[in-house]
C-alpha cells in the first residue's frame, strides 16, 4: 500500500516529521518499508505550457516544442514524446536540474545538448525522468489548472510511505485505516469524510432495480445504488493526483471514484452501466458450469460453479469481488450507473482469484475479510462523490440485500489477563484512551473487566488477547520492560542419538573431514546408482507433488550420491585430497506413517595424497588412508568398532569393510566401484563410508576406566610370521594381544610375493612384554613368547620366520 | 712409565683432533671406557710387583683425571661450536609448516551450535522433530487453515499422497510444528529449542533458499509474560551479536502468536544510521516471535487461563550471514570447499 502523506493529512493531522512517524508506525506493526520523498530533487523543474509544436527539421520522430515557463521569453526544446500537444501543462526542466536518465533510471544532471543539429536547453519531462514512476513513453501531462512558472514540487511534491501489509489487516489497505493508526500513535483525532448526499431523482433505487442473493454464504451483503444523468469524463485534477499517488491510473470519473473510495475506506466498489444490465437487475449466484465472460482486462474467462458471479437477468456481468465484465462496463456513453458495494466470503474470493490467476486490488482486500458494515459506509461516500463530480442524480435510498446482519464484535477483557500477558498492569485511563484513539468502544465494568467493541474496520480483533495486543501496540512494545525468565527449569531431555551424532561431527572434523550440507531432494535415477533396486522397492522414495525441477523431485533414501557429487565438484577445482562428510537424514518411506528419518553420517575421500605443504603428490590414496581417518574418528568419538571384510552395493568387492559393533553391522567403508565413480565423473580412486548413528549407540565406550601404568620395564621383541594371505591381520594381532604378559602389539611390516610362496604373506609385529607385578626375566619372556607362537601355529597355521631380541 | 707417558700424549693428540660429539664419544670409549686403554692399565695394576704398583697407580690415576678434564673441556668447546653453527645457519621460519588434513564444521552447524549453547545457558534444551510432517502440525495446529493467506508466504513442498490416505504430508516450512509435538507429550514447564532444516517452495536468489535452518524457542509456564519474551530474546540476541547491541521489538502478525512481534538488531555496520547492508533502515530483522496463541495451548490440552508462554523463530542462515558478512545465501549449499574452509 502506498500512502501519500499529503492525502493522509486530510483525515488526520500529521504532527511528527515523516521519518519519526514512520518509525512509530513501524514499531506498532504498520511497517513502513520505504519512504519516498517525491520531488526532493526537483530543483529547476517548473510548470510550463506548450505554446507550439513543430516537426524537427532533421528527424521524423522528434519535435520542437516551445514552452511558456512564466518568463518573458519562451523556451524551445527538442522533444521525442508522441503525446506532446499545444495547450498542455507540462513539467519543464532547465539545464542543471537533477533528474533521472529516461533510459537507465539512474540519477543524472540535465545538460544543454544539440540534438540532430538543433540546440536544446532544457527538457519536457516524463514520469520516469522525474522519478514518479517507470513510465517514459510519453511526457507527464499536468492538470489544466496547474500554475505556469511555479515549482513542480509545489504541485506534485509529496512523501509516500510504502507499507508492508500483514494478511490479517485489510484496514491497512485504506487511508482511513492508516489514519486511525496515526491517531493512536500520535494521540490526535481522525476526521471522517463527508458521506451525506442529496437524493434528487424522483424514483427510489428499489423501484429501479432489485438484488437477489442466491448464495448467502458467499455474499453476506449486497448494496446497490442508482445514479442517473451522470456525465462520464476525466476526473478533476485532485482526484487524479490521489490515484496517481497511490499508484493507480485514472480512467474516467466514475471508475476513478470507485477506486478512490476503495483506497479511502478499504471497501472495493464497482459501477455498472445500468442500461446494459439485462432485466435491470442484479443476481448474485454461482457461475454455471461452462459459463464464460470477458473481464475488463480483455481476457475471456471460463467460469466454474465454485466461483461467485454478479449476473443480470441472463448472464454474468462481473466475477464477484475480483473483476468486472466488459459487457456492462461504464463508458463515455453511460448515463445511468448502478453502484455495487458488497461483502463477499474471503475464502471464496481467494479461491476464485487463484483459480483465475487474477489478483486485483479488489480481491486482495476481500480475501483479508471485510465487515459488511464497511460496504454501506463506502457506498454512501461514493454516491456523494458521483453527484459532486459526475453531476448525477441519485435515486432515493439504496437497495440493501443483507440477509443476516452481522453484529458488532464485543470482547470481554479482564484486567488480570492484561497483566498476565503483558507482565504489567495498565490503568483504566490508559486502557480506555488507547482503545478509543484506535476507534474501539470501551466500557469499564468494575471491579475487573472491560467490555470492548471493535470498530467495523477491525475484523482482526475477536478475542481478549487481540485487545491485549492493541494495548501493547499503543503503549509501545519498546515501553514494556524486559525481564529474565525465572521459575522452574524443566527436567533434562535425553537424546543419545543426537549427542553421539554431534560428537561424531567433532571427531570427523578433527580427523580432517570437512562437513558439508547438501540438499535432500534428488531423482530416482541418482538413487538407483547408489542403491540396489531392491532397497528402493522396500522403501519407495517419497515423491514431491510439486517439485521445482525434475532434478529435485524425490526425497533421498541415501546420502551417498550427495557426497560423491560434492567430491566430484571439488575435485574439478582442487588438486589435493578432498575429504568430506555430511550428517543428515535419509527418508525411508513406511506403509502407514511418516517416513523413518534415519540419521546417517556419510563421508568420502578422493583425489591424491598431499605433500608437506598440502600440494598434490603423484600418490593415489588407498583404502588405508580412508580407514586411518575413520579410525581416528572412532577413537575421538569414543566408539569401538571392528572392520570385517564385507560386500556392499556400489563398492568394490575385496576393498570393502563392514563396520561391526558386537555382531551388528552398523556401517560400511570401501572403495567406490570405478563404474559408479565414473557415473559421478570422478576419475581416480575414491572411498566412501556410511554409518547409522542410532546403531552406533551400543558401541560407545560409556566411560573410560583408568589402568595404572606398569612400574616395571618392558621388553620388546619382534615376531615375524608367514601366514595364509586369507588370514586377517587383525586376527593375528588379537591373538598375540590376548596374552596377559603382552602390553602392546604393533604391526610394522607386511610383505607378499617372491621369495615367499604363493598365497602366503609375511606379517611382522613389535610385541611389548610387560608385567604389572615384577620385572620380567628373560625366561618369563621366552616362555610367554613360546606359548604365543604355539597358539599362532595351531589356530592360524602361522609359521615363525625367525626373531630377534 | 714411559709407556704411560706415550699413551697420554697419543690420547691428547687424538682428543684435539676429535671435532664433534660423536668423535669425542668414540675417544672416550677408546681411552676411558670399560675396555679403554687407560682403564686397562689401571685394571692391570694388580699384576705388577708391589713396589711398582704404587707409583704406576698414582701416575695412571693422575693421567685419567687429566684426560677426563681435557675431555670435558673439549666437549664444552664442541657443544659451543655446534650451537654457534646452528645459530649461524638459521632456517627460514616463514616457510609453511607441515600440513595435515584439516576439516571444519559447516558454518551453519557452527552458528547453530552457538545459538543452542546460548539458549542452553538460559535453560532451553534441544528437541528435534521430523522434517517430513503432517499438514496438521505444520499448519492447522498452528492456526493456519488451508484458506489462510499466511500460507502464501509459506509456499510448500507437498508430498505425493497415497491414494488411501486422507492426511496430507509436506516438508515442514518451519520448525514450529515441533512445538505442538513437544507440548502434546510434555506438561509445563516447557523450555525447548527446536533446531532443524525447513523447506519452502521458493525460487533461490542471494537472500532466498528453498532449504534453510531455523531455531525455534518455546517457553510455557505459569507467569510467563511479554516481559520475559523481551528479556530472553534480548539476552539471546546479545549473546550472538555482542552485549552492547540494541535490540527492538516491532509488532507483527503471525497466526500462532498474540501479541506478535518481529525482533530487530541495530545494524552493526552503520550503528543505526542506515546503510546499504540494512537497506537504509538501521535495523536488521532476526526473528519472528510472540506470546503463544491461547488456541494453540488449548489444542494441546493445556489450561490456557493458567499457562502462558512465548515462542520465537530464528533463521540460522540469516544469523550466519550477518555475523560473517556473507552476501549470498546460495554459498551455504554449493559446498565449495573454498567457501567452507573459511569458517
Ligand atoms: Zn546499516
Amino acid at each position: 500500500m502506498q500512502v501519500s502523506l499529503k492525502w493522509l493529512s486530510e483525515y488526520v493531522p500529521l504532527t511528527l516529521p515523516a521519518k519519526e512517524l514512520a518509525e512509530r508506525l513501524t514499531l506498532a506493526g504498520v511497517k513502513v518499508e520505504k519512504i519516498i520523498s517525491q520531488g526532493e530533487g526537483w530543483d529547476g523543474v517548473r510548470i510550463g505550457e506548450v505554446l507550439e509544436v513543430e516537426q524537427h527539421p532533421k528527424a521524423d520522430r522528434l519535435s520542437l516544442v516551445t514552452v511558456d515557463v512564466g518568463e518573458e521569453e519562451s523556451r524551445t526544446v527538442v522533444c521525442g514524446a508522441p503525446n506532446v500537444a499545444i495547450g498542455q501543462k507540462i513539467a519543464f526542466a532547465s539545464v542543471g536540474a537533477h533528474l533521472r536518465d529516461g533510459h537507465t533510471g539512474e540519477p543524472a544532471v540535465l545538460k544543454a545538448a544539440v540534438i540532430r543539429g538543433v540546440e536544446s536547453a532544457g527538457m519536457v519531462c516524463s514520469e520516469r525522468e522525474l522519478g514518479l514512476s517507470e513510465a517514459h513513453e510519453g511526457i507527464l501531462v499536468l492538470p489544466e489548472d496547474a500554475p505556469v512558472g511555479s515549482a513542480l514540487q509545489d504541485v506534485l511534491g509529496d512523501t509516500i510511505f510504502e507499507l508492508e501489509v500483514t494478511p490479517n489487516r485489510p484496514d491497512h489497505l485504506s487511508m482511513l485505516g492508516v489514519a486511525w493508526e496515526v491517531a493512536a500513535q500520535t494521540r490526535v483525532k481522525v476526521k471522517e469524510p463527508e458521506r451525506v448526499y442529496q437524493e434528487a431523482a424522483a424514483s427510489t433505487a428499489a423501484q429501479r432495480t432489485s438484488v437477489t442473493i442466491e448464495d448467502k454464504e458467499l455474499c453476506p451483503r449486497y448494496l446497490a445504488g442508482i445514479v442517473e444523468r451522470v456525465k462520464v469524463g476525466p476526473s478533476p485534477e485532485w482526484l487524479q493526483a490521489r490515484l496517481l499517488a497511490a499508484g493507480m491510473r485514472p480512467i474516467n470519473n466514475i471508475v476513478d471514484i470507485t477506486n478512490f473510495v476503495m483506497l479511502e475506506t478499504g471497501q472495493p466498489l464497482h459501477a455498472f452501466d445500468f442500461r446494459k444490465l439485462g432485466g435491470q437487475r442484479i443476481v448474485v449466484r454461482r457461475a454455471k458450469a461452462g459459463e464464460r465472460m470477458r473481464t475488463l482486462d480483455g481476457a475471456d474467462r471460463e467460469l466454474t460453479p465454485e466461483m461467485l458471479v454478479i449476473a443480470d437477468a441472463t448472464k454474468p456481468v462481473a466475477v464477484a469481488g475480483v473483476m468486472g465484465g466488459s459487457d456492462a462496463e461504464v463508458t463515455s456513453a453511460t448515463t445511468t450507473i448502478l453502484l455495487e458495494a458488497a461483502n463477499f466470503n474471503p475464502i471464496s474470493i481467494r479461491g476464485t482469484s487463484s483459480a483465475l490467476s487474477l489478483r486485483t486490488e479488489a480481491s486482495i482486500r476481500f480475501e483479508k475479510g471485510l465487515h459488511p458494515e464497511l460496504a454501506s459506509v463506502a457506498a454512501r461516500r461514493a454516491m456523494k462523490l458521483f453527484i459532486e463530480i459526475a453531476g448525477g442524480r441519485a435515486a432515493k435510498g439504496l437497495v440493501d440485500a443483507y440477509p443476516a446482519k452481522r453484529s458488532d464484535t464485543r470482547v470481554v477483557v479482564t484486567r488480570r489477563r492484561i497483566e498476565q500477558v503483558l507482565g504489567s498492569d495498565l490503568s483504566t485511563t490508559q486502557v480506555r484512551a488507547a482503545l478509543t484513539e484506535l476507534g474501539f468502544g470501551c466500557r469499564w465494568v468494575p471491579p475487573d473487566r472491560y467490555v470492548v467493541r471493535a470498530p467495523y474496520w477491525r475484523t482482526d480483533v475477536n478475542i481478549a488477547d487481540d485487545v491485549v495486543e492493541e494495548l501493547a501496540r499503543v503503549v509501545g512494545y519498546d515501553r514494556i520492560e524486559a525481564e529474565s525468565l525465572a521459575g522452574a527449569v524443566p527436567p533434562p531431555i535425553h537424546d543419545p542419538v543426537r549427542d553421539l551424532r554431534e560428537s561424531f561431527k567433532d571427531a570427523a572434523t578433527a580427523a580432517g573431514l570437512q562437513e558439508v550440507i547438501t540438499y535432500p531432494l534428488t531423482t530416482t535415477e541418482v538413487l538407483l546408482a547408489v542403491e540396489p533396486a531392491g532397497a528402493l522397492e522396500v522403501h519407495p522414495p517419497l515423491r514431491l507433488e510439486n517439485p521445482m525441477s525434475s532434478e529435485q523431485s524425490v526425497m533421498r533414501t541415501s546420502l551417498r550420491a550427495s557426497i560423491l557429487q560434492t567430491i566430484a565438484s571439488n575435485l574439478r577445482r582442487a588438486r589435493g585430497t578432498v575429504a568430506v562428510f555430511e550428517s543428515a537424514r535419509a527418508y525411508l518411506s513406511t506403509p502407514d506413517d511418516l517416513p523413518d528419518e534415519r540419521q546417517l553420517i556419510v563421508g568420502g575421500v578422493g583425489g591424491v595424497r598431499q605433500g608437506r605443504w598440502g600440494e598434490p603428490t603423484g600418490e593415489a590414496l588407498d583404502f588405508y588412508d580412508a580407514k586411518g581417518i575413520l579410525e581416528e574418528v572412532f577413537e575421538r568419538a569414543g566408539v569401538e568398532l571392528a572392520f570385517r571384510s564385507g560386500e556392499e552395493y556400489g563398492l568394490l568387492r575385496g576393498r570393502t569393510a563392514e563396520l561391526v559393533a558386537g555382531e551388528e553391522r552398523v556401517g560400511v567403508l570401501g572403495q567406490v566401484h570405478p563404474q559408479l565413480a565414473s557415473r559421478f565423473e570422478i576419475d581416480g580412486d575414491v572411498f566412501l563410508f556410511e554409518l547409522n548413528v542410532a546403531k552406533l549407540l551400543p558401541a560407545r565406550k560409556m566411560e573410560t576406566r583408568y589402568r595404572p601404568q606398569s612400574r616395571f620395564p618392558a621388553v620388546t621383541q619382534d615376531i615375524a610370521l608367514l601366514v595364509d594371505a586369507a588370514v586377517a591381520a587383525s586376527r593375528v594381532q588379537e591373538l598375540i594381544a590376548s596374552s596377559n604378559l603382552v602390553a602392546e602389539v604393533r604391526l610394522f611390516d607386511v610383505f607378499e610375493g617372491p621369495p615367499l610362496p604363493e598365497g602366503k604373506r609375511s606379517l611382522a609385529f613389535a610385541v611389548h612384554f610387560q608385567s604389572n607385578e615384577k620385572t620380567l626375566t628373560d625366561a618369563d619372556v621366552a616362555s610367554a613368547r613360546e606359548r604365543i607362537v604355539r597358539r599362532l601355529q595351531h589356530e592360524l597355521g602361522a609359521e615363525l620366520r625367525g626373531s630377534q631380541a | 712409565m714411559a709407556d704411560l707417558e706415550a699413551l697420554r700424549s697419543r690420547a691428547l693428540i687424538e682428543l684435539s683432533a676429535a671435532g664433534d660429539a660423536a668423535a669425542l664419544d668414540a675417544w672416550r670409549l677408546a681411552y676411558l671406557g670399560r675396555q679403554g686403554a687407560v682403564t686397562r692399565v689401571l685394571r692391570g695394576l694388580g699384576e705388577l710387583p708391589a713396589e711398582e704398583r704404587r707409583a704406576v697407580g698414582a701416575m695412571a690415576n693422575a693421567m685419567r683425571a687429566d684426560l677426563e678434564g681435557a675431555l670435558a673441556q673439549r666437549q664444552t668447546e664442541a657443544e659451543n661450536a655446534a650451537i654457534a653453527q646452528m645459530e649461524a645457519g638459521g632456517i627460514d621460519v616463514t616457510l609453511p609448516g607441515r600440513e595435515g588434513l584439516v576439516g571444519r564444521l559447516h558454518p551453519i552447524t557452527q552458528t547453530l551450535r552457538e545459538m543452542l549453547a546460548a539458549l542452553g545457558a538460559m535453560g532451553f534444551q534441544v528437541a528435534e522433530g521430523p522434517e517430513v510432517e503432517w499438514e496438521y502440525y505444520n499448519f492447522d495446529a498452528l492456526r493456519i487453515p488451508w484458506y489462510h493467506p499466511s500460507r502464501d508466504s509459506q509456499d510448500t513442498f507437498w508430498l505425493e499422497q497415497k491414494p488411501e490416505s486422507e492426511k496430507r504430508v509436506l516438508l515442514r516450512t518451519q520448525t514450529s510444528p515441533n512445538q505442538i509435538r513437544f507440548m502434546e507429550k510434555n506438561q509445563p514447564p516447557v523450555r525447548v529449542a527446536v533446531p532443524g532444516r525447513v523447506y519452502r517452495f521458493e525460487a533461490t536468489d542471494a537472500t532466498h533458499e528453498w532449504m534453510f535452518h531455523q531455531v525455534e524457542l518455546l517457553a510455557v509456564d505459569e507467569g510467563i509474560s511479554f516481559k520475559h519474551m523481551k528479556g530472553t530474546l534480548t539476552q539471546f540476541a546479545r549473546a550472538l551479536f555482542g552485549q552492547d547491541r540494541e535490540v527492538r521489538f516491532r509488532c507483527h502478525y503471525f497466526p500462532f502468536v498474540e501479541p506478535g512481534a518481529e525482533v530487530d538488531i541495530q545494524c552493526g555496520l552503520c550503528g543505526g544510521a542506515g546503510c546499504r547492508s540494512c537497506g537504509g533502515e538501521g535495523w536488521l530483522e532476526i526473528a519472528g516471535a510472540g506470546m503463544v496463541h491461547r488456541e494453540i495451548l488449548e489444542n494441546v490440552g493445556y489450561d490456557a487461563d493458567r499457562y502462558t508462554g512465548f515462542a520465537a523463530g530464528f533463521g540460522v542462515e540469516r544469523i550466519a550471514m550477518l555475523r560473517h558478512g556473507i552476501d549470498d545465501i546460495r554459498n551455504f549449499y554449493a559446498n565449495d570447499l573454498r567457501f567452507l574452509r573459511q569458517f
